[in-house]
């Protein structure tokens, strides 16, 4: 894979940088001068001691850290019990996707804020009862692609890698002879380029019966 | 708020999977100047804190902080951004061969051009030390099974010359029955298809 994803975040990792733009909540514990534009909704130059703000979670994990933390880190909702109890009653009906685009990321960062543990509880649970679901899902993939969309980005990548694995031991037990292929990029590279000179034959195609049966519409479309 | 920029630039490269999109010229050096000024700020704001000890209660040390937050995501950010481009450009020396079709080569900044002919070099001086005659790399992915295998031209590549010496003509839909050897390239490249 060209941008390889991995599930350790390295300091390149994409998926990272993207999960830690997630915001949570959070409340300032010191004034802090001059840094009145992190609170769109104050017109003040200073951010006072005691404001609740909604930040990256990079900003804030950088703040609420060492000796003097600046600010004090708040769970976000989908972390907090009523959305816990949520998850133990059923995980696999949750729409996960619609929690959180990075749910186990963001949780595995801010459950070092929590001090019962329960977070980190919940993040298991969640991922073990899903688990069973999202392999049959990735066996099936013809099955309604709509379940899809509950997935979060990790259970995602997961799925999608289910789904090749499957395809390449089926591949492999239906014939064993191994043809040779071209090589993925080159293959998709082709597939875009055709992608594109369709789109453009449409676009003329459209615009000559434009041109033939309403001229006007295109003139007054051009002045 | 801070680093915008450089999350967009991350956004957009996240998007294109096995693609580059084009280099953003404009992003990078907005993100650039954005860390620059954060940075400026600072050692100005670190000034004025280092020789005014009076006004202890509203300590500049947060915002000092704060900023130094920014500079360092942005780094990352800018860092990422340029390696993980860099990573995929390896990828497609090994997929596409040593010259990239010119859409893609029209995507790429001039450092990346300069950085991808030095890789082939660098490559390519690899591939000629091993052994005596030096080995190709980027052949026999898979262990053979025969000698000759039958293939379809899948466009119209015009003139090839074998190993031997003999010149073939490949047009597009013609059948031709070749040695393993010379035509697993092409068939990495597209050109070909193998048939069982």
């Amino acid at each position: 894979m060209p941008l390889p994803t991995s599930y350790y975040p390295s300091y390149y990792s994409i998926d990272d940088i993207l999960a830690t733009q997630e915001r949570v909540p959070c409340k300032f514990l010191v004034n802090v001068p001059k840094m009145g534009i992190l609170n769109p909704s104050a017109a003040e130059t200073d951010l006072e001691v005691g404001t609740s703000l909604e930040l990256p979670l990079w900003l804030v994990s950088e703040m609420s850290t060492g000796r003097q933390p600046i600010v004090q880190l708040e769970l976000p909702k989908i972390f907090k019990q009523t959305y816990q109890e949520i998850l133990k009653a059923d995980a696999c009906a949750v729409d996960l996707h619609k929690f959180n685009l990075y749910f186990y990321e963001l949780g595995s960062y801010v459950k070092h804020f929590d001090s019962h543990g329960d977070v980190h509880s919940i993040l298991l649970h969640t991922f073990k009862t899903r688990f069973r679901q999202l392999l049959d899902l990735a066996d099936n993939s013809i099955s309604d692609p709509s379940v899809q969309q509950k997935l979060d980005t990790l259970e995602r990548k997961v799925f999608k890698e289910g789904c090749n694995a499957r395809t390449k031991l089926n591949e492999w037990l239906v014939q064993s002879g191994v043809t040779m292929e071209a090589a993925n990029m080159v293959v998709n590279h082709k597939k875009r380029k055709r992608i594109d000179i369709q789109g453009l034959f449409d676009a003329f195609e459209f615009t000559n019966m434009m041109h033939k049966s309403v001229p006007i519409v295109i003139l007054a479309y051009k002045i | 708020m801070f680093c915008e920029k450089a999350y967009t630039l991350i956004k957009e490269l996240s998007r294109s999977e096995d693609t580059l999109p084009p280099y953003n010229t404009e992003l990078v050096t907005a993100v650039i100047n954005e860390t620059k000024h954060l940075r400026d700020q600072n050692e100005e704001d670190a000034h004025t804190s280092n020789n005014d000890d009076s006004n202890a209660g509203t300590s500049l040390l947060p915002t000092v902080r704060i900023r130094h937050a920014a500079v360092k995501r942005n780094v990352r950010c800018l860092l990422a951004y340029h390696y993980n481009r860099i990573r995929c450009l390896r990828t497609m020396r090994w997929e596409f061969g040593s010259i990239l079709p010119a859409d893609i080569k029209s995507n790429l900044s001039a450092s990346e051009i300069e950085w991808f002919s030095r890789y082939s070099r660098t490559l390519a001086a690899y591939m000629r030390s091993i052994g005596e005659e030096g080995v190709n790399l980027a052949v026999d992915l898979r262990p053979p099974k025969a000698m000759y295998i039958e293939v379809r031209c899948l466009t119209d590549y015009g003139k090839f010359e074998l190993n031997d010496g003999s010149v073939i003509l490949l047009k597009k839909d013609s059948r031709h029955y070749l040695p393993r050897a010379e035509c697993e390239e092409l068939i990495r490249q597209g050109v070909f298809q193998h048939i069982d």
